[in-house]
């Protein structure tokens, strides 16, 4: 006889995911759909897609959805959460819309401490409009926006994000994970998790920053951008927990 | 009850008494005092106040907040109301109701904080991208003002589309007695089953978007739209039409600048110049019905306006070169004596002669 031992979560919907061959857009989409089932909030979860590749996870995500213009996601987020406490809302956001064009909306939305969950895809690259150079680029870097590569003198040095964000105190969890092998996968999915639980907790925003692929843009198969993850982006970016519910208050 | 109020303060409680659930603003001045009242009163009600990081944030919180399906307003004066510009975007393709004050000043650029009618092309044809268009209302005096912003809440959700209320700094900052008691007019609203509301007990998941990447899709939603802007058209003009029978000119005026001109047709009407008065209330739909059965007597139009000539333009589309249409402004925040405008229509008078 035969068994299910694996199906798609029913926090995703039947739509085929857009994104190109290699990204693993798919397995975050995967762990966060997972992670919405397993606490039992998908129901009352809202999802904000941001501008980017991940623009149309609105099809994906199967939960209420609000698309939200470039870089606004968190204050979109903090006018639902506001409105709806009830809610579990979450963003979903790109490196361009969060760390570029929506930083000032995802910084402060830590600093006021909003109830809310921010899963941030760092892929080093603008993806969706064709690989142009994004603020976490790293350096030496080629993109359509930086062909002789990331230069400091000139672009100034990536951006590290959660680095950043650890130095907020109302951010009560801010950790970077990666995807880049099942270990890594099995790690990012309990970052996920551990930041829905501290929303349903009432303990405030958590950060998960996912180091992701990008193989069309990079230039790479999808197994070389795995592991160009593993052996550049990781060296820069530091997988780890950079605050895990310290107690504000005393900040 | 009659009660002596600031106009920002007032139009904070009108929205209070609107039915307002949540705001989110960033400081300016001359509007202030709408955040401030708000800051105390909201919370105390056990209702949202949120002072954003920018005009940007605060916009699209309400957003949010509307997409969530709460009433949502916030207010600003005109270079904050230019940062919102892209989320009245949003607001409008993704059909979201919500309110916007703005307290007109001088510009452009950063200008001046005096009072001004600059941007009436910013409220009528907006900055935002598409093909688009907000309601708005410019009251005259606190009490037209507090009228419909208490009844603003109930235009946005029917027609899901975001209003605005125009004022200009003058009014913002002047205290005059209002009526807040008196019952205006309320729609028969549906309910808003498009709203991400975080209920579980609910079956279909909703879905609040701006997005149809599909030509032919993005082409119908357009016309959705369009459908409804016409109907907005249909049914929201208003404006008021004063002292019009047998009249030799008139003027065409909204805000403050109609208060001044009710003044300087008094003066005209000691000289034996009798001048009618159409005042604009509802900026879009700019209303065309106004200027369908003005008299025969009726030998001119000026158009007086805060600013160099906006509304002008579309006076003279609706006129459809019929009257000779000329134009009086001051800028900057400056505000004019009644005898400018009097002399104004003194000159258009001449000229038809």
């Amino acid at each position: 006889m035969n068994e299910i031992v694996y199906r798609k979560s029913k926090g995703l919907t039947a739509a085929p995911l857009s994104y190109c061959p290699g990204c693993t857009h798919g397995i975050v989409h995967k762990l966060v759909a997972e992670a919405l089932v397993e606490l039992g909030v998908l129901e009352k979860a809202v999802g904000i897609a941001s501008v980017g590749c991940s623009v149309l996870s609105y099809n994906f995500f199967n939960c209420d959805m609000v698309q939200a213009a470039h870089g606004r996601a968190c204050a979109v987020a903090t006018g639902i959460k506001r409105a709806r406490p009830e809610a579990v809302v979450f963003s979903y956001q790109g490196d361009g819309d969060l760390a570029s064009i929506g930083i000032a909306e995802t910084i402060h939305a830590a600093n006021r401490g909003e109830n809310l969950t921010v899963i941030f895809i760092n892929n080093a690259i603008y993806g969706m409009t064709g690989g142009q150079m994004a603020p976490t680029t790293l350096i030496g870097q080629k993109t359509t926006t930086s062909p002789q590569g990331r230069d400091k003198t000139l672009h100034g040095l990536p951006i590290r994000i959660a680095e950043i964000f650890s130095e907020i105190p109302r951010a009560v969890h801010v950790e970077r994970v990666s995807v880049h092998n099942p270990r890594a996968v099995r790690n990012a999915k309990k970052a996920i998790l551990k930041a829905f639980r501290n929303q349903i907790e009432g303990k405030g925003f958590s950060l998960v920053e996912v180091l992701s692929t990008c193989p069309v843009n990079w230039g790479m198969t999808p197994v070389q951008a795995l592991e160009w993850v593993e052996r550049e982006m990781m060296r820069y970016y530091p997988v780890k927990v950079f605050r895990d519910g310290e107690d504000y208050e005393k900040a | 009850m009659k009660r002596l109020m600031k106009g920002n303060e007032a139009l904070a409680r009108a929205a209070i008494l609107g039915g307002l659930d949540a705001f989110f603003g960033y400081p300016i001045t001359p509007q202030n005092e709408i955040p401030e009242y708000l800051s105390k009163h909201l919370p105390e009600a056990g209702k949202v106040f949120v002072q954003a990081e920018s005009e940007i944030a605060a916009i699209n919180m309400v957003y949010g907040a509307a997409a969530a399906g709460v009433r949502a307003l916030t207010s600003s004066s005109s270079p904050g109301i230019a940062l919102m510009q892209e989320g009245i975007s949003y607001l409008c393709g993704a059909e979201l109701p919500c309110v916007i004050i703005n307290v007109m000043r001088g510009g452009p650029g950063l200008g001046g904080i005096q009072p001004s009618q600059a941007d009436y092309f910013q409220i009528t044809r907006g900055g935002g991208n598409g093909d688009y268009r907000v309601l708005s209302f410019a009251p005259e005096n606190l009490q037209e003002a507090v009228d419909l912003m208490r009844e603003a809440f109930d235009i946005a959700d029917a027609y899901r589309n975001p209003v605005m209320i125009a004022v200009d700094g003058l009014i913002g900052q002047m205290m005059e007695t209002v009526d807040l008691d008196w019952e205006v007019p309320k729609r028969v609203l549906p309910e808003k089953d498009w709203a991400v509301d975080g209920k579980s007990t609910r079956r279909t998941r909703r879905i609040v978007n701006s997005l149809y990447l599909d030509p032919a899709e993005l082409e119908r939603h357009n016309l959705k739209l369009l459908e409804k802007y016409r109907k907005m058209e249909a049914k929201e003009q208003r404006y008021e039409i004063a002292n019009m029978d047998g009249a030799e000119f008139a003027i065409v005026a909204y805000g403050t600048m109609a208060r001044i001109a009710r003044s300087s047709i008094e003066l005209l009407e000691e000289t034996g110049v009798k001048t009618g008065l159409i005042k604009p209330i509802s900026l879009w739909p700019f209303p065309k019905k106004a200027f369908e059965n003005l008299p025969e007597s009726l030998r001119g139009l000026l158009v007086a306006e805060l600013s160099l000539g906006q509304m002008i333009d579309d006076v003279r589309i609706v006129n459809q070169g019929r009257l000779p249409v000329r134009f009086f402004g001051r800028t900057g925040g400056i505000l004019p004596e009644p005898e400018e405008i009097g002399e104004a229509v003194l000159r258009l008078k001449e000229e038809v002669a």
